[in-house]
């Protein structure tokens, strides 16, 4: 069961999207999200979507996967629906029953709001999707190599996330040999009601830690005996090169927002929300 | 001048901090260049600590370890000491860094600096030589135990080093990953004349060393030649350490009078022997 994990929710396959470079990915997405904010109307929100689809095909990610991600937000959605949708005061009264009024700009509202957190994540999941958590550290670490000067440990965080990688097989391995160790001496750890099933794990979570500790501690002395000193004056295996297509995807992005002002300029105040 | 020796420990003394006892107590020992030295002693005696001190990962309390000159107390050139001391751990897992086998062999020599493209070069020789180019793209973890320990062994490689420590390496492998390991330390020591520093508890690798050191208490024991040093049984059976199979078997038959020679290291030896004296005529 433990064997063959995928880590976060990378799609490997071999796409333009792919290849591009994390850090433009990155920044690319941020540049979404702030286009999410842009919108003004539905033609807005049309335009994202059709930008999503067609990335998605590029990327060859099933589109479904890319909508699945919404699923977990799915409460949030609705909570944020309902909160805006019943508490906005202000504007002509649509329909009034009781203590319940819906008003119209509580309406546009409620629907900007659930649409900007839907679009929030078919963004980030397009990232998620087509870069793997090594390019993502990679791509981080030197989005915030600049801050450096003021003592930011970007190249610490992307080891530590490197490191998390190499050995999450280990430990999961190791979690499966201590829970079989445990099950052959008696220990239940499926039966009984929550908190019965988490004191269970104690007997497995206190060996794991404590090798878990002990594996950094020699981890630590091989890095060392293996001349790491910190991201001074180090060089890299993995080199980032920009190309022709991030640039394509840079315009594409720019375009994108482009069209979404536009829209938020030339069509009139109100017209399809 | 004579030839620099590639380790050189004088009078080396250890106490780790929490510790009242001396774990080390007035070591000396020198391995000469594409020598291959193997360290012996029960769990303990301080031959893991040894291993740390010749590379610099711990300073000596009293006494200075120097590696091709290099003292190991002087801070500037730690990086220096430790590129040409690679060491190797017991533990296969907990020295590989990198998710892939080629980023990790990297690893070193990215702290070292090295420019991109002599790094490529360096990786697929190091890589080539301990016989794990096919693996290159892998995730350490789908590798076996010998397979890692290559890696790590390919990772050192990279830096040319001219000792390669090491620290019980094969004490978590199979049969199989330990022959094939040992072979691989032993090819290099071999081709590229660098020396090696074999800490071990299987006697039978510390036959095929140049030298056995026997470390007890944290001082050494007995030193020479392997034939030499096992072919004092009761010595060793003192110092709480075996000797290979056929050199016991030797002494036992010694003692019932049957007149075998009493340095035997192997089987093949040990079947010379026992031929030539149940048919003297050959």
């Amino acid at each position: 069961m433990l064997k063959n994990i995928t880590l976060g929710q990378y799609y490997p396959v071999d796409s333009v999207i792919h290849r591009l470079d994390p850090r433009v990915k990155i920044l690319l997405t941020m540049a979404m999200i702030v286009a999410v904010f842009l919108v003004r109307s539905l033609v807005g929100y049309a335009l994202l979507l059709a930008f999503v689809y067609l990335v998605s095909r590029l990327a060859k990610v099933p589109f479904r996967l890319i909508i699945k991600g919404i699923k977990p937000l799915r409460f949030i959605l609705i909570l944020t629906f309902l909160l805006n949708l019943f508490l906005s005061a202000q504007g002509n009264i649509l329909f009034q029953w009781r203590f319940i009024t819906i008003t119209d700009q509580g309406l546009r509202q409620s629907i900007h709001y659930s649409l900007r957190l839907v679009f929030l994540v078919l963004g980030t999941s397009l990232m998620t999707l087509t870069t793997s958590p090594i390019q993502l550290a990679d791509g981080m670490e030197l989005l915030l190599s600049p801050l450096k000067v003021i003592r930011f440990p970007a190249h610490e965080l992307a080891m530590m996330m490197s490191i998390a990688l190499r050995f999450i097989p280990t430990l999961l391995e190791e979690t499966d040999k201590i829970m079989k160790a445990q099950m052959a001496r008696g220990a239940d750890f499926e039966s009984g009601n929550l908190l019965r099933r988490a004191k269970a794990m104690i007997p497995l979570l206190v060996p794991l830690f404590v090798s878990a500790f002990r594996r950094a501690s020699e981890l630590a002395m091989a890095m060392e005996a293996r001349c790491y000193h910190g991201g001074e004056g180090r060089t890299r295996l993995r080199v980032l090169k920009l190309t022709r297509p991030d640039l394509w995807a840079s315009l594409a992005v720019a375009g994108l927002i482009a069209l979404i002002v536009l829209e938020g300029i030339v069509l009139p105040k109100g017209w399809l929300l | 001048m004579a030839e620099q020796a590639s380790i050189l420990a004088e009078h080396v003394s250890f106490t780790y901090e929490e510790s009242e006892t001396q774990t080390l107590k007035d070591v000396s020992l020198e391995i000469k260049p594409g020598e291959f030295v193997a360290i012996l002693g029960h769990n303990g005696s301080g031959k893991s600590t040894l291993a740390k001190l010749l590379n610099a990962l711990y300073l000596p309390t009293e006494g200075r370890v120097l590696v091709c000159g290099m003292d190991t107390a002087e801070d500037e050139r730690i990086w220096d000491i430790r590129r040409r001391a690679g060491m190797i751990f017991q533990n296969p897992d907990n020295q590989l860094v990198a998710t892939v086998v080629r980023e990790d062999v990297a690893f070193g020599l990215e702290n070292l600096g090295v420019p991109h493209g002599e790094m490529v070069e360096r990786i697929d020789r190091a890589l080539e030589t301990v016989r794990m180019t096919a693996y290159a793209d892998s995730a350490p973890h789908m590798l076996s135990g010998g397979q890692k320990q290559r890696v790590a062994i390919a990772g050192i490689l990279a830096m040319a080093p001219s000792c390669i420590l090491a620290d019980e390496a094969t004490a978590m492998l199979d049969p199989a990953g330990r022959e094939e390991v040992l072979q691989t330390v032993r090819k290099l020591n071999r081709e590229q004349g660098i020396s090696v520093v074999w800490i071990t508890h299987f006697m039978e690798e510390a036959a095929k060393a140049d030298r056995v050191i026997v470390i007890s208490d944290g001082e050494i024991a007995l030193q020479g030649a392997p034939r030499e040093v096992f072919k004092q049984v009761e010595r060793m059976r003192e110092l709480h350490l075996d000797v290979p199979h056929m050199t016991a078997l030797a002494a036992e038959l010694r003692k019932e009078g049957i007149p075998l020679r009493e340095d035997l290291l192997t089987v093949e030896e040990m079947t010379e022997e026992v031929c030539a004296l149940l048919c003297p005529s050959n």
